[in-house]
């Protein structure tokens, strides 16, 4: 789950991470009393859930209270649309004000879990900023990694060397090594799957400062954060997925599609969309219902499929071991009735008792399309598109 | 001979719910020796009438020799599962469950260095040795074969994907192993590659990857010095978009490593057969073998 930025700052506050003066708002009126209280002259960036604001003109340095108004009457209540945000963007409902920072020099900092070393890293680049992403690839000399031990956390003699690395001004590097250690706490605290900061600046008086943070947490772990779930922004989510999450559903919106997908198992998911893709037709969705399967949780899956208007096929790819193929079928038929819905439908469906779970589909009303194995899934597509 | 399991191996489930309960059924009737069952409250009862239930794992294999363990026990609690299954030194450990926070498995893949257990998933759908009539776990017993391909994977539906199609032409499994699809997970590609590498009854590897990190890079580099018999491989999400997750927690494109051409690209380089539309995995095994 992201969190916006103003949410991140004030979960690493808690760590005792010191950031520039900051306040959120959602409405110009309220943009200029903050701006006029932090003395006219500041910064102010939209919230959304998504990186590229900069480039995208969600961020402004504002030169007087009234600048920062007119500034968040132009955004707020609008889509923000970033190189990150597909077309649609997200809306900005609140933005964000903080007074300047005079910057010498512009670090990155993050810290996530790293499959491979299958531990927390940290990662440092002597260049932040908004090409941080350029760097990574270009320039990987300039970026620098600390593993961390799960059961002891960062070593001291380790960090000693890594933030050795970064040359920053001054002779004892201790507001690095406390900024580390304090974002280490936080991210183990909150089940965090990622914190960047992103710039970490030097500024004119050589003290180190956060002055953007992004933090990403675990959705494995929100049933041991409650609090943290409060922070959750559903205006920052795609509708459908959204409904699908509330039913524990794995559903992504992919654009330009016309065949809507349900499918149990992520690796079957994913294949099944490769394939749709390889008959000439185009996935809509991947929607994977999951192994441990009840009725109405299928039942909303179909609904969701459904309520796509892109869609004029859907595509049916079961292959059942904890999931039960007949209670499945069932809630497929009861779904398709209650919405009363004619699109043709591919059924592949095998694994545990799936032999009935067909026995159910067949004595329905369905506009139903059988293929007996995932080669035929892609005929039968082809078979529609030619007859249409 | 199978990996993993043998005709030795006795099973302890530790989860009962509606799925564990009916997929313990499945088991049993596939042929897999069941000995004990694990829940606090429900000592002294029996499953099926006929398993024996103990309150701690310790106690399920003083009194039943269980050498493995099978958990379907839900996410918040899976962790406590998986250690006790390690502190009680069982040979395998098989965890089903789905949707352990990363930072748990983090703590236990430390946990279980130098320790006896070998862990296979989390969010995996088990072990099938056909051979043998052994299953631990939920693969579906009826679309297996007796035969000689050793399937690993990341993905459980594909799995049994790979599975079908191979028993379709013909052909049987050695055993089929699903490591799991969280970024975090136990045994690798690449313990498991080294095991069906070493095991005379395995002729030729099913390798099924998808999209996200870098695992199957490092099972590309691990065939080319350690891999002689034939390796056929799939990769799932090409058409996914970048950033995004896809069911799976691994199944993230962050980055170019991520992305299916990349792993399909490295293990290509490395001589494995490409079978790039996914219902062909039988025919291309049958043209290699």
């Amino acid at each position: 789950m992201n969190i916006h930025e103003y949410q991140a700052r004030n979960m690493l506050e808690k760590h005792n991470i010191k950031f520039p003066k900051g306040k959120v708002g959602s409405t110009p009126k309220e943009i200029y009393n903050i701006a006029k209280s932090f003395g006219g002259k500041v910064v102010v960036k939209a919230q959304i859930h998504s990186g590229g604001r900069g480039k995208a003109g969600g961020v402004k340095i504002c030169n007087s209270a009234i600048e920062a108004k007119e500034f968040s009457k132009k955004i707020i209540n609008t889509r923000l649309i970033t190189n990150q945000t597909g077309p649609e963007g997200y809306l900005v409902e609140k933005m964000f004000v903080t007074e300047i920072t005079d910057i010498k020099k512009e670090l990155y900092l993050s810290l996530l879990i790293d499959p491979d070393s299958e531990c927390p890293v940290f990662i440092a680049s002597l260049h932040g900023g908004m090409d941080i992403e350029k760097t990574a690839e270009s320039n990987q000399a300039h970026i620098f990694k600390m593993n961390c031990d799960p059961f002891l956390g960062i070593k001291p003699y380790k960090l000693k060397q890594f933030v050795a690395k970064l040359n920053l001004p001054g002779d004892d590097n201790s507001q690095i090594v406390s900024l580390i250690n304090n974002i280490y706490k936080a991210f183990i605290s909150n089940d965090c799957s990622l914190i960047e900061i992103n710039p970490l600046v030097i500024d004119d008086k050589a003290n180190l400062v956060p002055l953007d943070c992004k933090i990403t947490i675990d959705d494995d772990a929100l049933f041991r954060n409650k609090e943290i779930l409060k922070l959750r922004d559903i205006n920052q989510e795609n509708t459908m997925e959204t409904r699908a999450k509330d039913y524990d559903l794995a559903y992504v919106k992919l654009t330009g599609g016309n065949v809507g997908c349900m499918v149990n198992g992520a690796g079957l998911a994913m294949a099944t969309m490769d394939i749709t893709t390889k008959s000439g037709c185009y996935p809509a969705n991947f929607l994977d219902v999951g192994g441990s399967t009840d009725k109405e949780k299928i039942k909303e899956a179909f609904r969701i499929l459904v309520s796509d208007k892109e869609i004029k096929y859907i595509l049916i790819n079961l292959f059942a071991g904890i999931a039960k193929a007949d209670l499945i079928a069932e809630g497929i038929v009861e779904a398709n009735n209650e919405l009363n819905n004619k699109l043709p439908i591919i059924v592949s469906m095998r694994g545990t008792n799936s032999e009935s779970g067909f026995e159910i589909l067949k004595n329905s009303n369905l506009n139903l399309h059988v293929a007996n194995n995932l080669g035929d899934v892609s005929k039968l597509l082809l078979e529609l598109e030619k007859t249409k | 001979m199978t990996i993993l399991l043998d005709k030795n191996t006795k099973v302890l489930i530790q989860g009962v719910g509606r799925d564990g309960s009916f997929q313990a059924i499945k088991s049993i009737e596939y042929g897999t020796n069941v000995v004990s069952c694990v829940h606090p409250n429900r000592k002294d009862q029996f499953f099926q009438e006929k398993i024996p239930f103990f309150g701690s794992v310790k106690e399920a294999v003083e009194k039943t020799g269980a050498n493995a363990g099978v958990i379907y026990v839900p996410a918040p609690f899976a962790m406590d599962a998986i250690i006790e299954q390690i502190d009680a030194d069982l040979d395998v450990c098989v965890c089903i469950t789905e949707g352990i926070p990363i930072h748990d498995m983090m703590m236990i893949k430390n946990y279980i260095k130098n320790k006896k257990t070998k862990l296979i998933g989390p969010n995996c759908p088990g072990i099938i040795s056909p051979k043998l009539n052994l299953k631990i776990g939920i693969i579906p017993g009826n679309i297996c074969n007796p035969g000689n391909i050793g399937i690993v994977s990341r993905s459980g539906t594909l799995t049994y994907e790979a599975i079908a199609q191979i028993s379709e032409i013909g052909m049987g499994q050695s055993t089929c192993v699903g490591i799991g699809g969280d970024p975090i997970h136990g045994l690798s590609y690449v313990d498991v590659l080294k095991m069906f590498e070493e095991d005379p009854e395995t002729k030729a590897i099913v390798l099924i990857g998808e999209i996200g990190g870098t695992k199957e890079q490092s099972a590309a580099e691990y065939i080319n010095n350690n891999v002689s018999k034939p390796v056929i491989f799939t990769i799932a999400g090409s058409t996914a978009p970048p950033g995004k997750r896809m069911g799976h927690a691994g199944a993230v494109i962050n980055g170019k490593m991520g992305l299916a051409s990349e792993k399909i690209l490295a293990l290509k380089k490395v001589g494995a057969y490409h079978t790039e539309d996914l219902s062909k995995i039988g025919e291309t095994i049958k043209q290699i073998l």
